[in-house]
């Protein structure tokens, strides 16, 4: 089969580092093919290139077997190439229509001639299942359908290679396989599409080839079907990586974190958590499963004292926490990894020093009456550093300029250093790789065994699989399930997930 | 006492001081949808003012004093562009520093030309149009006959559709709200940004070309803020042409409101309040949240 791209032996540095060491991948026309590596393994750089955003210091590009020259966005979309960046690169006051013909407008007397486009990305929509309000704000649609939104555009600009930057990372399982359907169409169409992502079930499931890069340089290209997500972690991590997580039997002791009959509504008025109750021993990992958007984040909020429940008690270790101030309930024992780590886990343009004693910034230890104590700080950023593997080791470096995974560390550190006895972890390994993963679970196990009591939500039903030693399933902001041990089937959870089990019986009860 | 107030001199009073809002606002308004913070417009009204002056007394041609002004503000505002598109200085600072720079250039060339550290010789006014009604009011048909007004009504609805309904228009937002996304589509984020700020150059430079005609002459720092409060416009108007156009009215409206009332026995320190509380009001009250472009003010930086 003929190659749809060529990128031969290419070379990008910036300024301390090689991002790509000539690097040499071929994709095969009208194939999937993933491209899988830890963060910063340069992946996204070398699809960046592609797409005209960067210039290469060396190497060529060959796109359908001729030799280009791409040097601007421009360049790459006249070629046929389209890209959804993992970070949508949308212009949110703008309508989804506005947003899809942007740059390819369709005028008639100087005026946009909106109505004839809208008929064509009508019909290229619901040919490849693309639903999307065309006059609504992107804005104000959720990230599942601002993808959608991305991959039309790609498509409207007659792009025949499409490049998609880890699109599964913002998507909730069910969106995923949805995702993976329009996937299928537009190979069936004879596209060529490259994956880049480290979820190794999604490689396996969708993808003809795969390529591993590490470190700047592609260290293994293989097809498919002839490998397994073992082999593949081994080359994207460079040694063994566990794909499950390893822990002992719970040793629970008495309830830590109890949460009794709350009611949360919000400002639309909306009834979010619906008197729910639940408890946590010390000792344990409770997993709460659900599909997203079923009150799973207003309840770690309301526990975090982010939000403040309408009804209903809260107690850690026998304390009231409800109506407490975030920072009070610090104090009272809590740690928090909040869901939006950019939002609210971190303070974006600050160093990892710095982020590393947020709410802690006023004890003594940090600070005297007036000013800082700047070496404690740097000192306790060193030690964090080495003990949760942060790259770069430097506590002076931007968490903005970290990848995920390590600003995910950072927030795990500063949380896990303030010695609490609760821990609510939302979405712990949201856009992690999987070094960064297997180190996380590893702590949050740790933890556990340490006799703290963990609350994990997360969307990941592989996660809350292996790490949970109790499962409680949240469907319309009411507990509708909890399992005694992990023992449960996917689709067992999948079914109170939806609301088509254990509801009814709740609703009865509830209303 | 209020048919006195309301007459249509008042009337003319206000669109007079409405303007040259008006024309610097939409220009604010340009400048800002493609993500470049315009506080230069007090200078480039400035420069503009001093240049239509100059055109027009050495040529005696009032259109090109008019084309002069228009010069005078493009060229200033190309300065602010250079600085703040291609070198990525800070906007407010690049702003700040033309203003000080308009008020010296002129003031020294003033001196030259003019020998006069105060004002200029004295101009012809821009010719009218005859519109046939109102002609027993010299005055006001002088004014709703002058072609510069009626330039801004024409230009005030035209920018509402170029900036909603054009390509141009689109791309200019997009560029201001996220220059990443436009790039991404092929869109040079640079070429469109000089196209707000010099658009922003012409129509101030056209504000202060209209204040020098109005006054029939240039004198010292004769922009006297309006650059500010044009942007205080554009704000209230939420970036939008026609609404910083209606912000505007209100302001000329609130101000010849003050000239009116001073000879009214009201303390004069009430009277000049009523622009700055009428401000107070519409903002707190009535307007909402204004949200400013996305990448206003934030130099885009292609490889980071």
């Amino acid at each position: 089969m003929p190659y749809a791209i060529e990128l031969l032996n290419i070379t990008k540095r910036f300024a301390r580092t090689v991002a790509n060491d000539n690097v040499t991948l071929r994709v095969q026309s009208g194939s999937i093919h993933a491209l899988v590596g830890e963060n910063g393994a340069g992946k996204t750089t070398l699809m960046e290139t592609l797409y005209g955003l960067y210039q290469p210091d060396a190497g060529k590009i060959r796109i359908h077997e001729k030799e280009v020259s791409i040097r601007t966005p421009h360049d790459s979309i006249t070629l046929g190439i389209g890209m959804v960046h993992q970070h949508f690169m949308l212009v949110p006051p703008l309508t989804v229509l506005e947003n899809i013909v942007l740059g390819a407008e369709t005028t008639s007397h100087a005026l946009l001639d909106l109505r004839k486009t809208t008929a064509e990305i009508s019909e290229l929509a619901s040919r490849f299942g693309l639903s999307v309000p065309l006059t609504e704000k992107v804005e104000n649609i959720g990230v599942g359908t601002q993808q959608r939104v991305e991959i039309l555009k790609a498509i409207y600009r007659k792009a025949d290679i499409l490049v998609l930057d880890e699109p599964t990372a913002v998507l909730t399982p069910q969106e995923s396989v949805q995702l993976f359907r329009i996937l299928s169409e537009l190979k069936e169409e004879g596209k060529t599409i490259v994956l880049i992502t480290h979820k190794l079930n999604e490689v396996m499931a969708i993808s003809d080839h795969v390529s591993v890069m590490r470190k700047g340089k592609i260290v293994g290209e293989v097809e498919t079907a002839r490998t397994t997500p073992q082999d593949l972690a081994q080359m994207m991590v460079g040694r063994p990586v566990l794909l499950r997580v390893e822990k002992g039997e719970k040793k629970p002791g008495g309830p830590m974190l109890v949460v009794n009959d709350v009611s949360y509504v919000d400002r639309r008025g909306i009834g979010v958590l619906k008197n729910l109750s639940v408890e946590i021993a010390s000792g344990e990992i409770l997993g709460i499963a659900g599909v997203e958007g079923n009150g799973q984040s207003q309840l770690a909020e309301c526990i975090a004292g982010l939000l403040k429940p309408t009804s209903g008690s809260i107690t850690i270790d026998g304390i009231q926490i409800v109506g407490l101030t975030a920072h009070e309930v610090f104090a009272r024992g809590l740690a928090h990894v909040p869901e939006d780590r950019i939002k609210r886990g971190l303070v974006i343009d600050m160093n990892i020093k710095e982020n590393m004693i947020l709410g802690m910034h006023a004890q003594q230890r940090f600070s005297s009456r007036l000013a800082l104590n700047r070496k404690a700080i740097t000192e306790n950023a060193r030690l964090l550093i080495t003990k949760f593997d942060v790259r770069p080791m430097d506590p002076e470096a931007i968490a903005r300029g970290l990848s995920g995974g390590n600003q995910q560390k950072v927030i795990i550190a500063r949380e896990l250093s303030r010695n609490a006895q609760v821990i609510v972890a939302s979405q712990p390994t949201r856009g992690v790789d999987i070094g960064g993963i297997e180190f996380i679970h590893r702590t949050l196990v740790q933890a556990r065994d340490s006799g703290k009591a963990v609350l994990l939500v997360s969307a990941d039903l592989n996660e809350i699989l292996s790490l949970s030693d109790r499962i409680a399933v949240m469907y319309g902001g009411r507990i509708v399930k909890v399992f005694p041990d992990n023992k449960v089937e996917e689709s067992e959870l999948g079914l109170y997930m939806t609301g088509s089990k254990g509801n009814a019986a709740q609703e009865a009860q509830g209303d | 006492m209020i048919s006195q107030i309301f007459s249509l001199a008042f009337l003319a009073q206000t669109i007079r001081i409405t303007v040259p809002y008006s024309l610097a606002s939409l220009g604010g308004v340009y400048s800002e949808r493609g993500g470049v913070v315009n506080i230069a417009l007090e200078g480039i009204i400035l420069n503009g003012a001093f240049c239509a002056t100059v055109g027009t007394y050495y040529t005696g041609s009032a259109l090109f004093g008019v084309i002069c002004g228009i010069a005078g503000g493009l060229l200033t505002a190309l300065i602010h562009a250079v600085v703040s598109i291609h070198i990525k200085a800070d906007q407010i600072i690049s702003g700040i520093a033309i203003n000080l720079f308009a008020v010296g250039i002129t003031k020294f060339v003033l001196e030259i030309l003019f020998h006069s550290s105060s004002n200029s010789d004295r101009i012809p006014g821009l010719p009218h149009i005859h519109l046939g009604f109102i002609e027993n009011q010299p005055d006001v048909a002088r004014l709703l006959g002058n072609p510069l007004v009626l330039l801004t009504i024409i230009i005030v609805i035209a920018s509402q559709f170029i900036i909603f309904k054009t390509r141009f228009g689109l791309r200019l937002r997009a560029v201001g709200e996220n220059p990443e996304a436009a790039d991404t589509v092929g869109i040079s984020v640079t070429l469109y940004r000089y196209y707000g700020v010099l658009i922003s150059g012409v129509l101030a430079g056209l504000a202060g070309a209209w204040l020098a005609f109005d006054q029939h002459s240039f004198t010292d720092g004769m922009s006297a803020g309006r650059g500010y409060i044009a942007l205080a416009a554009m704000i209230v108007g939420k970036w939008n042409p026609l609404g910083a156009a209606a912000a505007c009215l209100l302001f000329g409206f609130a101000e010849s409101l003050q000239i009116q009332l001073q000879g009214a026995g009201l303390p004069t320190q009430f009277i000049q309040m009523i622009p700055y509380v009428a401000t107070i009001i519409v903002l707190a009250g009535f307007i909402g949240k204004a949200v400013a472009p996305g990448a206003d003010g934030v130099p885009y930086e292609k490889e980071k």
